[in-house]
């Protein structure tokens, strides 16, 4: 499940992690996990629980007031955030706070020519990234000029770019209409498939239960539940003490379980196919 | 008097040459709870910019046609005068947010139509607690997480009392379960006061149950206007929208094209469970349709 790396080994350990913001709220309690190599996992939780303090807390851009984090092999709080950055690529929730440049395609340069790329290399990286997400059209325009969705489009493709080991995204998706969202999905899975670690911070549960090995559950700064989506979406309880709903076909897959139908049914074809096995096996 | 009245309106961006909105002609009237679906570039934050006099007044652009809410003519610019009966929450609430406080943020309008100190401060605790940020008075918005952000920026809309609120793609930063209530909320207020309710998303997977009318644009221009069943029971219009169509309206489809179950229309779970039952219990036998 995990190509191109070693799998077991853990790229992100979260190791008895408490963290308060400035004026004492205490935002992360007593958080351990950890991240393999090669996995994709989510975060999710309700408004508040945590997610973005927890993601920070990865590449080092929040340091832990109690406990440790270390990536690929760096305690967070004796690496510089820079040094973090060549590994753990970060696309932050409000894509204003990521983008400061005058042009789209500087904004996707920026992060390889602080890496110290060539020029000849960063060329061509921003561009194979620019087409990735589909904005080489506006590569000249500035990125404050733009849609929510495309904006949030220039961040991920500055991210993508440098090719970073492991990918957090604070939900990616916001902005994007169903096409655009289902584009970067695939291209996340791919990127999964290729090695990459992902680690996707998502309020939408049909993208989690379909796409993702792994889910962790938050609330109020503590993690309700650490399992693989199966597992996790087969607890509708438990759903909602993270302030999550399941999706739909979920929902009726549980209210059909005594008929045989499998409660980790994510997506209408899977329902079906249920339902042709089941009627063949009936009739 | 319907809440909003269009005929042929259209409206250009200064420095465009295509029309954001184009010829649209519809009514909201007062008390409905719409919803507004399209993919990006539709022109949802167009029509919800036109509603207080956004567009325009303060983006440049033109617009041609009739267009007025609440009987005022939105061409002729008296703006200021919707800003109290129409609550705007934006795409982006964290543009919103300008104050050193939640309370002050909730309170900055009333504040500005001068209502009752008293009356404030039961207001500012009122709608605090009904987007579920009781205790949060004195925090300060830039501190909040992102849907905490997008709560306060709806609270700060509904302390006003509005006759109308507009709200531009509220969902995405709030977690489902504050989704489901958002809308509920919202349906509550549309059934006790009779606010009507302009709710733009892209995808139609949760708001579609709570809303009375559903508007489909597609490059300005309005595709399909009608109930949430006649817009659900329309196969082809999401994907032809570039809309996410709910996965239960998906399911229907693909039963009916399999000849699975009896065929009706699938709206709510209860459906979905009675037909699956139904297709799994009449075994390999065809159903007369
Ligand atoms: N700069 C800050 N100062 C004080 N408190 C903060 C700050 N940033 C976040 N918090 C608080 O910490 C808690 C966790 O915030 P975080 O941003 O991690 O939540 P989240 O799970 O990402 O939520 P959302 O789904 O709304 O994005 C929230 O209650 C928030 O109000
Ligand atoms: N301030 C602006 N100046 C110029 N053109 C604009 C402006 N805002 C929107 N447009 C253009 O108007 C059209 C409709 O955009 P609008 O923002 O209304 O769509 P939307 O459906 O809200 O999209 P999204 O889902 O991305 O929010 C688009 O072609 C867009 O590029
Ligand atoms: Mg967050
Ligand atoms: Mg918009």
């Amino acid at each position: 499940m995990t190509p191109g790396g070693e799998p077991g080994e853990s790229v992100v350990t979260v190791d008895g992690v408490s963290f308060s913001y400035e004026g004492g709220f205490e935002a992360l309690v007593g958080v351990s996990m950890r991240v393999r190599r090669g996995e994709y996992i989510a975060i999710a939780g309700g408004n508040g629980s945590g997610k973005t303090t927890l993601a920070k807390h990865i590449n080092g851009l929040l340091h832990p007031s109690v406990g440790r984090v270390t990536t690929c092999g760096m305690r967070t709080d004796e690496t510089s955030v820079a040094n973090l950055a060549r590994k753990v690529g970060y696309v932050f929730q409000n894509p204003d706070h990521q983008l400061f440049c005058t042009t789209v395609e500087e904004e996707v340069r920026f992060g390889l020519e602080n890496m110290d790329f060539e020029e000849s290399e960063s060329a061509p990286k921003a561009q194979a990234a620019m087409e990735l997400v589909d904005i080489v059209a506006l590569r000249d325009r500035p990125p404050f000029t733009l849609s929510l969705g495309d904006r949030r489009k220039v961040t991920i493709a500055s991210v993508l770019a440098a090719e970073p080991e492991i990918l957090v995204l604070d939900e990616p998706t916001t902005g994007l209409d169903h096409h655009d969202s289902e584009h970067l999905m695939s291209t996340l899975r791919a990127l999964n498939r290729s090695g990459r670690t992902i680690v996707l911070i998502s309020h939408d549960m049909r993208l989690v239960a379909e796409h993702v090995d792994r889910a962790v559950l938050m609330a109020a700064g503590r993690i309700l539940v650490d399992a693989d989506v199966g597992a996790v979406f087969s607890d509708l309880e438990l759903l909602r003490e993270a302030k999550l709903v399941a999706p739909p076909i979920t929902q009726v897959a549980h209210r059909l379980a005594p008929l045989g139908v499998s409660p980790s049914t994510f997506t209408p074809s899977q329902l079906v196919q249920q339902i042709e096995v089941l009627r063949g096996g009936g009739g | 008097m319907p809440a909003i009245q269009m005929s042929n309106v259209s409206v250009v961006y200064k420095g465009s040459k295509e029309s954001a909105l184009d010829q649209i002609t519809l009514e909201v009237e007062e008390g409905e709870m719409l919803l507004l679906l399209g993919r990006n570039n539709s022109g949802k934050s167009t029509f919800c910019r036109l509603l207080n006099g956004l567009v325009p007044h303060s983006i440049p652009s033109t617009l041609t046609g009739a267009a007025a809410v609440f009987g005022k003519d939105i061409s002729r610019g008296k703006v200021a005068s919707l800003s109290t009966s129409v609550g705007m929450v934006f795409q982006e609430p964290e543009s919103q947010l300008f104050c050193m406080s939640a309370e002050e943020e909730i309170a900055f309008g009333p504040e500005n139509i001068a209502v009752p100190r008293a009356e404030i401060v039961s207001r500012v605790e009122w709608a605090l607690d009904i987007v579920g940020l009781r205790g949060y008075n004195s925090r300060s918005p830039a501190s909040l997480s992102g849907g905490e952000m997008q709560r306060l920026a709806i609270a700060a809309a509904l302390s006003m009392h509005p006759r109308m609120m507009v709200l531009d793609e509220p969902a995405y930063a709030l977690d489902p379960v504050g989704r489901e209530e958002l809308y509920s909320l919202l349906r509550r207020l549309k059934e006790r006061f009779g606010m009507t309710v302009i709710i733009a998303e892209h995808g139609a997977e949760e708001a579609i149950q709570f809303c009375d009318r559903v508007v489909v644009l597609a490059k300005g221009r309005v595709l399909a206007d009608g109930s949430p069943r006649d817009i659900l029971s329309d196969e082809t219009l999401f994907d032809f929208a570039g809309v996410s169509a709910p996965q239960l309206s998906r399911l229907s489809s693909i039963m009916r094209r399999r000849s699975l179950g009896t065929g009706s229309s699938i709206h709510t779970i209860d459906d979905a469970v009675r037909e699956v039952q139904d297709a799994i219990s009449t075994g390999g036998q065809e159903v007369p349709r």
